[in-house]
């Protein structure tokens, strides 16, 4: 989250020229102009438009009057569409969005403008179209709209923010373990100061969610559930190899214990728990025991022994409310289909280290031949080329890193979570059955008592309609409580859609833009690369001078 | 059933220079057909020369009449002297026929973008394979074709002119034991040559450098090998988790992002699948192609301190012969035809790996200059995948990220 005030424009070249270009575009637009450059939304349209050459090129009309005609937007040569693949899921991506209710109709309009600029672009890509405006146009427009775009920047404010970090392994063998240091910053005033910190081992944060889950889950609500034991991990660690697999590992964990974290804190009714705050806080947490049944295996266990006695219920549930029903179905769908993308993910992040060694194994076999190579020129270029091979490698490694921790991670995470939504429905089911069987015991005493009158025997008559009275209190409570766990679930499977969205909004950009910065590194060294090959071919007309200037080669 | 237009086989000639050039006798292979495992090529001749019937023909010929016309060029004694073309490999389409039969029996479980998608891939790695089979052919062909003396060959023209099966001619299995025989007895040889002292120095540096560059470059070719099929699994990878996200629940989660990812993901993997297969048809094959041909060239050496020992072992028996005082004029005669023999190897010897030399420089700077275009293109592919980053990310709340990528963008400047 970065603040207002990090933020400085890199000095862009030529950026004089555009700016005024602009300001005439945006004056000749009087009435709409103001409105163009308040309205976040459709001024991104409007980039969009500027930014994609070929879209441009069709629709002139619609540059320069913004987005005020947007039917014109939609407006494409038959041609472009037909080839594309993309083309044919756009209306159902559109409908989705419309269904979806979470936007206005101003996004909707948005969202199918951007479908179709995606569509353009992404075919023009393909189809070699390109014509790409100048890089200084592209660079001014983009400094124009952010100078605009400055002043409405909400910053978001979190009420507590929670870091893991710092892990340092404390003593030695078997009996070692890695300690985090858990630092808290605060707005509220239940804590005892505006920032503190605690350190904290793996088992404190599985003791506590084991006390929040034997609480909270009663009453619905959905547990974070925490990053998985692993003892094979552990152990490596524990023996002390500073290898870069347990390095990755002890780096996982505490990722995975970070977010952990701020999703407990995150969620408004877990933070009012003392045992949060408890956890937080106090400096020497009593020990948690009884961990085991919380390692990954255990926990799937105890989620799936609910399941099963929810499954063995003889009455079987007359939804009312379909909504639960529909839910759980979506929950079950989702669980599966993150399983399976989680599975494709894996299997690239392994792809991606095999590359990397395969790169980094090949860029040495290409060494050796250019040195055997007794032409000194290809020999050169044969060495070079090696070279360059070695740098790409480590761009492998860092893609396949962050592949993992980002995406990868994200995706398990999300597995889990679902879980524990799917534990939650379970409990509410649980909460129907205890309700119908109070309701059943109930009937049962009232028979009772029916055959006692019928045999008139008064003293047991009396304690028959004790019992009556206290399992009728029962049968209110219980279905009191059905009630609210109901209406709890909904609200918090609301709260854990929401939050789903955002969280992997923001995962996934961090992704994109980690994919970013690598892509463009890479771009730079197959820039190189070429160089390397045509400076050591000799072709004529090729001068390394014009090279630089037409693709934009740094120097060096 | 595939076949091939002019095209697109331009485009793909990669490893050899300047081979098509006399026009008293052009060869190419327009047109070939892929039936199961046999792969039927259309030899196209084009001639000025009067040896031949007619001045235009084409001819049905199959993978094995190739390899029976490079053996016979093998075995002639004349030809001893010069390099023959390395024999174009088997057509291999094993690698995309397993994957498209996994393919199959996994359709179940895939989408049917998904599977389509797959499919269109694994279609797409058949054709380069046939493509690459068909270049090979005609290359062989065309080395042959511009060679001075073994044009000239009468298998050659047979094989050229012939209209009917050469399936007579080819080896049947007796043969090809034989052959397999052969090739025991010359790995034996090689053991036996590296300990004959060698007279000449040109040949001694010639020797040492090709052994050690064919074992280096064979080094290179596998490990180049296995990093483009590394590229072709993380390409697929990208199919799939592309084609996932497509589908209709996951798009619910991500709103604004799903388009970045989906679209994303599927650019980035046509550009790695286009960089996995650009790789593979250039570096790989110039490396598999000169590969080939080194080991031509050490066969020629061979050959030559085959005739060597020969020289050797006849001046040892005249010896022996001029001690019994028997058999002294055959044992003479022998060793003055040995003599001739190494002399003429030794002659056209040199000239054939000098102009290799030449050859081998030239087709890599060739090749180079090719890739360079190639990386070009795929950088300006790259380039503007990251516009479209930067447009959506825009797009969506998160601008403090956008506004990062713009000041990367910018440093690129």
């Amino acid at each position: 989250m970065a603040a207002s005030s990090d933020r400085n424009p890199p000095p862009f070249p030529a950026s004089e020229e555009p700016e005024t270009g602009l300001c005439d575009m945006a004056d000749g637009d009087s009435d709409e102009g103001e409105d163009i450059f308040v309205n976040n939304v459709r001024l991104r349209a409007f980039l969009l438009l500027l930014l994609c050459p070929s879209f441009v090129q069709s629709t002139p009309v619609a540059v320069s009057r913004g987005v005020s005609q947007p039917d014109q937007v939609s407006e494409e040569p038959p041609d472009l569409f037909s080839e594309e693949e993309a083309i044919s899921t756009a209306p159902t991506l559109s409908t989705t969005a419309k269904s979806n209710g979470v936007h206005s109709d101003d996004e909707n309009d948005l969202f199918a403008e951007l479908l179709a600029a995606v569509d353009c672009f992404h075919s023009g890509i393909s189809k070699g179209y390109f014509v790409l405006p100048p890089l200084e146009l592209k660079c001014g427009l983009l400094y124009y709209c952010f100078q605009q775009l400055e002043e409405e920047e909400a910053k978001d404010s979190f009420d507590v923010d929670v870091s893991v970090t710092s892990p340092e392994k404390i003593g030695d063998g078997m009996n070692a373990y890695v300690a985090y240091k858990v630092s808290t910053r605060t707005s509220l005033n239940m804590f005892r100061s505006k920032t503190f910190f605690v350190r904290r081992r793996f088992s404190d944060f599985l003791g506590l969610y084991e006390k929040l889950s034997v609480k909270q889950s009663l009453h619905g609500c959905i547990v974070p559930p925490p990053p998985e034991k692993s003892v094979v991990g552990m152990t490596k660690v524990k023996v002390g190899m500073d290898d870069p697999s347990s390095v990755e590992f002890v780096e996982r964990r505490r990722a995975a214990l970070e977010r952990y974290l701020q999703r407990v804190v995150s969620h408004p009714s877990l933070l009012q728990d003392p045992d949060v705050r408890e956890f937080l806080e106090r400096e020497d947490l009593p020990r948690a025991v009884n961990t085991q049944a919380l390692s990954g295996a255990g926990f799937l266990k105890m989620i799936n022994k609910a399941s099963d006695a929810v499954n063995k219920m003889t009455i079987k549930m007359n939804e009312s409310d379909t909504w639960f029903e529909d839910k759980f179905q979506e929950v079950e769908n989702e669980e599966q289909q993150l399983r399976k993308l989680h599975a494709v993910v894996d299997s690239l992040v392994n792809h991606r280290k095999e590359l990397c060694m395969n790169t980094a194994v090949f860029a040495k076999s290409m060494a050796m031949l250019g040195n055997s190579e007794d032409n000194t020129a290809l020999s050169r270029a044969l060495s070079q080329l090696a070279e360059v091979e070695d740098k790409m490698e480590q761009l492998h490694q860092e893609q396949a890193a962050s592949d993992f921790f980002i995406f990868a991670e994200l995706l398990a995470d999300y597995i889990r979570m679902l879980g524990a939504v799917r534990g939650c429905f379970d409990q509410r089911m649980r909460a129907w059955q205890r309700w119908q069987e109070a309701q059943s015991t109930l009937q049962k005493k009232r028979e009772a008592e029916a055959k006692l009158l019928w045999a008139n025997k008064p003293d047991k008559l009396q304690q028959a309609k004790e019992e009556i009275t206290e399992w009728e209190a029962r049968v209110t409570q219980y279905e009191r409580d059905f009630d609210r766990i109901g209406m709890t679930v909904r609200k918090e499977v609301l709260r854990f859609e929401k939050e789903k969205a955002k969280d992997f909004k923001s995962q996934i950009i961090k992704y994109l833009e980690s994919m970013l910065q690598s892509e463009q590194r890479v771009m730079i060294h197959s820039h190189s690369k070429a160089y390397v090959y045509v400076f050591y071919s000799g072709v004529e007309g090729f001068s390394p001078e014009s090279w630089q200037r037409v693709y934009y080669i740094p120097d060096g | 059933m595939t076949t091939l237009d002019d095209s697109n086989k331009e485009k793909i000639r990669s490893v050899s220079v300047d081979l098509n050039n006399d026009a008293s006798l052009l060869i190419d292979i327009p047109d070939a057909l892929c039936e199961r495992d046999k792969v039927k090529f259309t030899v196209h001749t084009k001639t000025t020369l009067s040896s031949f019937q007619k001045p235009e023909f084409s001819v049905p010929r199959q993978h094995e009449d190739f390899i029976w016309l490079h053996d016979t060029l093998v075995e002639t004694e004349d030809y001893a002297g010069l390099i023959i073309p390395p024999a174009p490999p088997k057509p291999d389409f094993e690698g995309p026929r397993e994957k498209m039969h996994k393919l199959g029996e996994g359709e179940a479980t895939m989408t049917k973008e998904e599977y389509t998608k797959m499919k269109q891939e694994l279609e797409a790695e058949y054709l380069a394979v046939f493509k690459k089979t068909v270049q090979v052919h005609e290359i062989f062909l065309q080395r042959l074709s511009s060679h001075p003396i073994l044009n000239k060959d009468r298998n050659f023209q047979i094989f050229l002119e012939y209209d009917q099966d050469l399936s007579v001619r080819r080896k049947n299995a007796k043969e090809m034991f034989g052959g397999f025989f052969k090739n025991m007895v010359k790995s034996a040889d090689e053991v036996l040559i590296s300990g004959v002292k060698e007279v000449d120095d040109f040949f001694e540096q010639e020797k040492t450098f090709l052994l050690d560059y064919y074992s280096k470059i064979k080094d290179s070719t596998a490990k180049a090998e296995k990093m483009t099929r590394s590229h072709k699994n993380i390409a697929d990878d990208y199919i799939r988790i592309s084609s996932l996200m497509y589908q209709q629940k996951i798009t619910r989660i991500l709103i604004y992002t799903h388009i970045v990812v989906t679209m994303s993901f599927v650019s980035l993997q046509k550009v790695e699948g286009r960089v996995a297969s650009d790789q593979e048809l250039k570096l790989t094959e110039l490396l598999r192609y000169y590969m080939r041909d080194i080991q031509a060239a050490k066969d020629l050496l061979y050959r030559r301190a085959r005739a060597l020992a020969d020289y050797e072992n006849s001046n040892k028996a005249l010896d022996k012969a001029r001690l019994k005082s028997k058999d002294i004029p055959q044992a003479e005669e022998h060793q003055q035809q040995c003599l001739q023999k190494f002399d003429k190897l030794s002659e056209s010897g040199k000239k054939e790996l000098t102009s290799f030399k030449g050859r081998r420089v030239v087709a890599f700077r060739k090749n180079l200059i090719e890739m360079a275009e190639l990386e070009i293109k795929h950088a300006k592919v790259r380039s503007s995948i990251q516009l479209y980053y930067i447009c959506f990310i825009m797009c969506t709340n998160e601008l403090q990220y956008a506004w990062g990528i713009c000041k990367i963008l910018c440093e690129q400047i």
